[in-house]
């Protein structure tokens, strides 16, 4: 009898803290965005400003987040690795960077330029692909048949031996990324603030989420990709080579996440053997974000996280004063993914992951 | 292609010779010896955990037996992979239909179509939504959205789109009306009397007994009995344990 009154009572201050919880957040977002709009110390420019950043931001959060989703979808485990993929594909390209600048094709007309960048994000989307294919065999595969746990610890490790590799190789100095000039210039438009790399980011980021979303959809190789990521023993009654299946995904994944570390990298000019870290985990929140193993959710989750980051800290916590809010976007960004952990665990799309994948 | 049998005086299409299968560690298939000619219904009966359906995995690469063998038209397969023996000619129907829920009807079927090309694939398409109308109207819907009726069709169309020589039916009757029992039934006769070779599990041995021409009888992995049809149907034992006469 006393035991169960003692039940009653966790239950009730559990969920009694939970709801003061969702109201504190309610009424820091509400009570903050309001007093942030009426101080009106920010023109419409500067939040116009703010949503393109974000954007930038969350395009490549997306990019790299498609690879977390796709390894979680097809064999149920984070691959924690995925931020040293990411962080060896803008090595790649910083290394084909500096061959076309020593060239001087890279800053040798807009021309170009382009073409510098098309063939460093080439590279480093073919660096990422290998390193995860390898990853994959070696770290992964021989765990195939072991309790989920045990996989996940592998790829801890993994994540480690890659950034301390790195750091072997290219010491535990930060890189300068090589400037490509034109980048930096501003797109001839009035009513905007926008630089050619914000330019790039989106156009390419978009341009690969279509085509990775279409290639999952639409082609025999990844409705395999699909069918095994359901039931990998009838997909091998079909005929689906299962193995080649998780590495496809495992280099598509990479692939992105290269790409993305390129696109990075031109953002913010710089490249360090832990610069993959803090990329990787905000891309594992835009995953979570989105539901994991859902490849639209994935690239929602990333845009949505992007804009979250860049506007939330100025319009939530400015206007309580708080000062200089933006080194608070980590903070905003990380109590996101334990909102969605705690209220929403399935994430924006996603399914009750628990039923297909126990 | 055609191995020709050792003195069994039929074309044998599958033999299994002292096959022992584990699963985990219980010692499922016991030393299994079966055959099946080219187009024949065989049938394998025998209570829960016989080892009726390790039997079909085991055939179709799924599970990998380490002692005995297995040949498939005059190949030894015992330790090829299940995707390649698709590619051999083995279709297998799983216990339960286990239907992509996620991907579409069409989907379903592109895949079980996985190992042709693009113009066989359409061929084969057309046949079986030919023996299966009503998957027709449902090209578009989700697998999970079928009925389970639908769904053991969708299960039979997708496993006949890689073209088998054989085809591996396990329970295919399993939680199905009486009436689409009748059905599938129907459609295993008419599929077997278009050439294919069939190698059916059933609970329900009854009806299997009275489609199939030969039958094993299973009992904790190892195989008791082994007559024709109308035999075992007729054998003593047989009803008793299996037809629930007392």
């Amino acid at each position: 009898m006393y035991s169960r009154w003692v039940e009653r009572l966790t239950d009730v201050s559990i969920s009694g803290f939970l709801w003061a919880f969702r109201i504190v957040i309610v009424l820091v977002v509400v009570v903050g965005s309001a007093l942030t709009l009426t101080q009106g110390k920010y023109s419409l420019a500067t939040w116009i400003d703010l949503a393109l950043n974000g954007l930038s931001l969350g395009s490549i959060y997306a990019l790299i987040a498609l690879g977390y989703t796709m390894v979680y979808g097809i064999l149920g485990m984070i691959n924690f690795a995925h931020g040293e993929i990411f962080m060896a594909g803008a090595f790649g390209g910083y290394f084909a960077a500096v061959g076309l600048a020593q060239a001087g094709l890279l800053n040798l007309n807009p021309l170009t330029a382009v073409l510098s960048v098309v063939i460093m994000i080439a590279v480093a989307m073919a660096v990422s692909t290998t390193l995860a294919v390898l990853v994959e065999r070696i770290a992964y595969r021989p765990l195939r048949k072991a309790p989920r746990l045990i996989p996940l610890i592998a790829a801890i490790g993994a994540s480690f031996f890659l950034q301390y590799t790195f750091r072997g190789l290219f010491g535990p100095g930060i890189y300068a990324y090589p400037a490509v000039d034109v980048l930096g210039e501003a797109v001839p438009l009035s009513f905007i603030r926008l630089r050619w790399v914000d330019v790039l980011v989106v156009v390419s980021a978009f341009v690969m989420m279509a085509g990775l979303y279409l290639f999952v959809m639409r082609t025999k190789v990844g409705t395999a990709i699909r069918a095994v990521s359901e039931d990998k023993d009838i997909a091998a009654l079909m005929g689906i080579d299962v193995n080649r299946a998780i590495v496809t995904t495992f280099a598509v994944g990479a692939a992105m996440a290269g790409a993305a570390g390129v696109l990075y990298a031109l953002m913010f000019r710089q490249v360090f053997f832990f610069s993959g870290f803090i990329p990787g985990i905000k891309a594992f929140t835009a995953a979570v974000l989105g539901g994991i193993g859902n490849v639209p959710g994935a690239m929602l989750g990333g845009l949505f996280l992007g804009q979250a980051e860049s506007i939330g800290p100025t319009l939530f916590l400015d206007g309580f004063g708080v000062p200089s809010p933006n080194q608070l976007r980590d903070v905003i960004a990380f109590t996101m993914l334990v909102l969605v952990l705690v209220f929403r665990p399935s994430g924006i799309l996603g399914e009750r992951v628990t039923e297909h994948k126990a | 292609m055609t191995g020709d049998a050792n003195g069994t005086g039929g074309d044998v299409i599958l033999r299994l010779e002292d096959v022992n299968t584990y699963y985990g560690r219980i010692h499922a298939l016991q030393g299994i010896d079966l055959e099946v000619q080219r187009g024949e219904i065989v049938t394998l009966i025998g209570a829960n955990g016989a080892g009726k359906t390790t039997a079909l995995k085991t055939v179709s690469g799924l599970l990998h037996p380490p002692m005995g063998k297995i040949i498939f038209d005059g190949a030894d397969v015992t330790h090829v992979a299940a995707h390649e023996l698709v590619r051999a000619g083995i279709g297998h129907v799983p216990e339960g239909r286990r239907i992509f829920a996620r991907l579409t009807v069409l989907e379903n079927l592109h895949m079980g179509g996985f190992t042709r090309s693009v113009a066989e694939r359409s061929e084969d398409l057309e046949r079986a939504l030919t023996l299966f109308p009503r998957l027709r109207e449902r090209l578009s819907q989700k697998g999970g959205s079928l009925s389970g009726g639908e769904q053991q069709m969708l299960a039979i169309g997708r496993a006949l789109m890689s073209r088998p020589r054989l085809l591996l039916l396990d329970e295919p009757s399993l939680g199905l009306s009486p009436i689409l029992v009748q059905q599938i039934f129907e459609l295993i006769k008419e599929i077997n009397s278009q050439g294919m070779t069939i190698l059916l599990v059933e609970q329900n041995a009854l009806q299997a007994l009275n489609v199939a021409h030969r039958g094993y009888v299973l009992q904790t992995g190892k195989i008791i009995l082994s007559d024709t049809a109308s035999g075992l149907a007729a054998n003593a034992d047989v009803r008793r344990a299996y037809l629930g006469e007392i």
